[in-house]
């Protein structure tokens, strides 16, 4: 049943820059971008139960990395996308350990933490990041409908990916240290490792995010990484079932898009309205559209708890 | 002396700037430590008070109960408000917590600059202590100055409850073991309502004391909200005073380090939060996660 709605939304998804105008397909790639890094942070919050709102970070690192390759005239795009990957890896390497030995609402606190770090450090490293004035980037691709392919491409590859390693006996083994974390300590799995494991991977996403976010959109700025994109792509997360990774997609591509119209709606007051939406989300949703089991995390609480 | 002369005024700074963190940071610490909640709107309980202070104040000294009274009130209010929209959410389900009041910060930050203007507001503080006064050789705001001395006694008086109390006794058993309080008879709903209550009125506080510091403006919750979560990340939950030391140091690393390193002192903040979360990550994490 999934694969027959699957299939004809791939090919719509193709489509659909020569259907619609210029304006809406570069749009419509920005989404895209933020639903790739979505996934990082479903990876994290659905699969691992490590809630981040940190997620912004690698994904900084990815896209200041890539354009600085495009500035030194770096102009293959794997190259780029390969490099980004390998900076948001080795940030999300580097912040492992203050992560993965949390659980809960200090994850939570930690990688906010983590995110206002990579805020500050890029609106001050100036020779590298440009400061609060951002960086131009070298343009890729000649059109808006290009840009939105090659981002189409590369999220489907890694999409599909990120689902056929969570269908392999590593997604089996991330869910079961997320339901029953002393269980799995018992029986002799190193669980901090597949939790680095699964946090390094998901640096490289969010990392190949920014690498992304710097070709449809040309221009990168810390204002790209604020908190309000953090809360906002859990937000979106959560509306799309956190355990989801197209839900993932779909919904933190929603949620971008509601703040765009909300603020086009209603000329500032378009956080009321955000806020509305995350209070009624947070009522109304606590398990998502895909209908995640949200009890799961509430036991692995108390399945860790009862171990010591 | 002579070198240290110029440092003198940023020191000075830094301890009024502390001082302020750390009684809104006291209310952070409560919430979480207590009720297990990472309150998103805690920033907005503060510039709540900010706004009714920037309101209210018209440089009289008439206007410094009545904004008091009022600021502290409309917070604990909103606090009070908060545990009850938080209700309905389980405790433990930290991810609708931080959703739900990450969205009431939304939503409550665009309503103040509906009802205030999208500006930053001054503030009017009496006519006696908008001067600066002689500081061995300096000349300093007198208002700050007095601000230190009732803020380090809000430090002394929240020390005393929590460590010689009833109250006290209750909120360090809360943190440390919840299920043995409840099963002592101790309704875990009211101690939550109770503990959002007081949390607000914390910042409340801070904020209507807090306003000729930090003032009232769109981006007054943000700043707040995470120079307080830096200060409980890096004082822990354990102690007043290990809160009291971190906000003292966080209000350091704000004045004088930005008076002595210029270029690094907006990392320093974080770094420090970084080594010490990787130095006790651990140990510290153990103790919180049981928290």
């Amino acid at each position: 049943m999934k694969r027959l709605i699957l299939l004809p939304a791939c090919a719509a998804a193709v489509a659909v820059p020569w259907v619609v105008d210029d304006y809406t397909t570069a749009t419509l790639a920005r989404l895209l971008v933020l639903g790739l890094v979505g996934v990082s942070v479903a990876l994290l919050t659905g699969v691992t139960g490590l809630p981040t709102l940190g997620q912004t970070a690698p994904f900084a690192a990815g896209a200041y990395a890539a354009a600085q390759l495009g500035l030194h005239d770096v102009a293959v795009g794997p190259v780029r996308l390969v490099a980004a990957a390998g900076v948001g890896a080795a940030f999300a390497l580097l912040t492992a350990p203050l992560v993965v030995y949390a659980r809960g609402v200090f994850v939570l606190m930690i990688t906010l933490a983590i995110g206002e770090l990579a805020i500050t450090v890029a609106s001050r490293w100036k020779s590298v990041t440009g400061g609060t004035d951002g960086l131009i980037a070298a343009p890729s691709f000649d059109t808006d409908r290009g840009r939105y392919l090659y981002a189409l491409l590369v999220a489907g590859v890694v999409v599909a990916l990120v689902l056929l390693v969570l269908r392999s006996p590593a997604g089996l083994l991330l869910r079961a240290s997320r339901d029953d974390e002393a269980r799995m300590r018992a029986s002799g799995h190193p669980v901090t490792a597949y939790l680095t494991g699964a946090y390094v991977a998901a640096g490289a996403i969010a990392g190949v995010g920014g690498a992304l976010l710097v070709t449809t959109q040309q221009y990168v700025s810390p204002a790209d990484f604020s908190f309000d994109t953090a809360a906002l792509l859990l937000l979106g997360v959560v509306i799309g079932g956190a355990g989801s990774m197209l839900g993932a997609v779909a919904g933190t591509a929603l949620v971008f898009a509601a703040r765009d119209w909300f603020s086009g709606l209603l000329p500032g007051h378009a956080p009321l309205l955000l806020g509305a939406l995350f209070v009624l989300t947070a009522y109304l949703l606590p398990r998502g559209v895909a209908g995640f089991d949200w009890r799961r995390i509430g036991r692995r609480d108390r399945a860790a708890k009862g171990a010591r | 002396m002579s070198e240290l002369d110029p440092y003198l005024i940023p020191a000075l700074d830094g301890v009024a700037y502390g001082l302020l963190l750390f009684v809104v940071a006291a209310g952070l610490v409560l919430s979480f430590g207590v009720a297990g909640i990472l309150n998103l709107a805690h920033g907005t309980l503060y510039a709540i008070g900010a706004y009714v202070a920037a309101w209210l104040a018209d440089g009289g000294w008439a206007a410094v109960p009545l904004a008091l009274v009022a600021g502290v009130a409309a917070s604990t209010a909103a606090g009070t408000a908060l545990a009850g929209l938080l209700t309905p959410v389980k405790r433990g389900d930290h991810l609708t917590q931080a959703l739900l009041t990450f969205g009431l910060a939304l939503a409550g930050g665009s309503l103040l600059v509906s009802a205030f203007g999208p500006d930053d507001l001054p503030v009017r503080v009496p006519a006696v202590l908008d001067r600066p006064i002689d500081l061995a050789g300096h000349s300093y705001a007198a208002y700050r100055l007095v601000f230190i001395v009732v803020a380090a006694v809000i430090a002394v008086g929240l020390y005393l409850t929590v460590t010689r109390t009833r109250a006290g006794m209750l909120v360090r058993a809360a943190v440390d073991d919840p299920q043995m309080v409840a099963c002592l008879g101790v309704n875990p709903t009211r101690v939550r309502v109770g503990v959002l209550a007081v949390s607000g009125a914390l910042a409340g506080l801070a904020g209507v004391l807090g306003a000729p510091i930090i003032g009232p403006g769109p981006s007054t919750a943000a700043t707040v909200l995470l120079l307080s979560l830096v200060v409980v990340v890096l004082g822990g939950l354990s102690s007043v005073g290990g809160t009291l030391l971190a906000a003292l140091a966080v209000g350091e690393i704000q004045t004088l380090g930005v008076a002595l390193l210029p270029t690094t002192a907006p990392f320093l903040l974080y770094a420090a939060m970084a080594v010490i979360l990787a130095a006790r990550a651990r140990g510290v994490l153990r103790r919180w996660s049981t928290a």
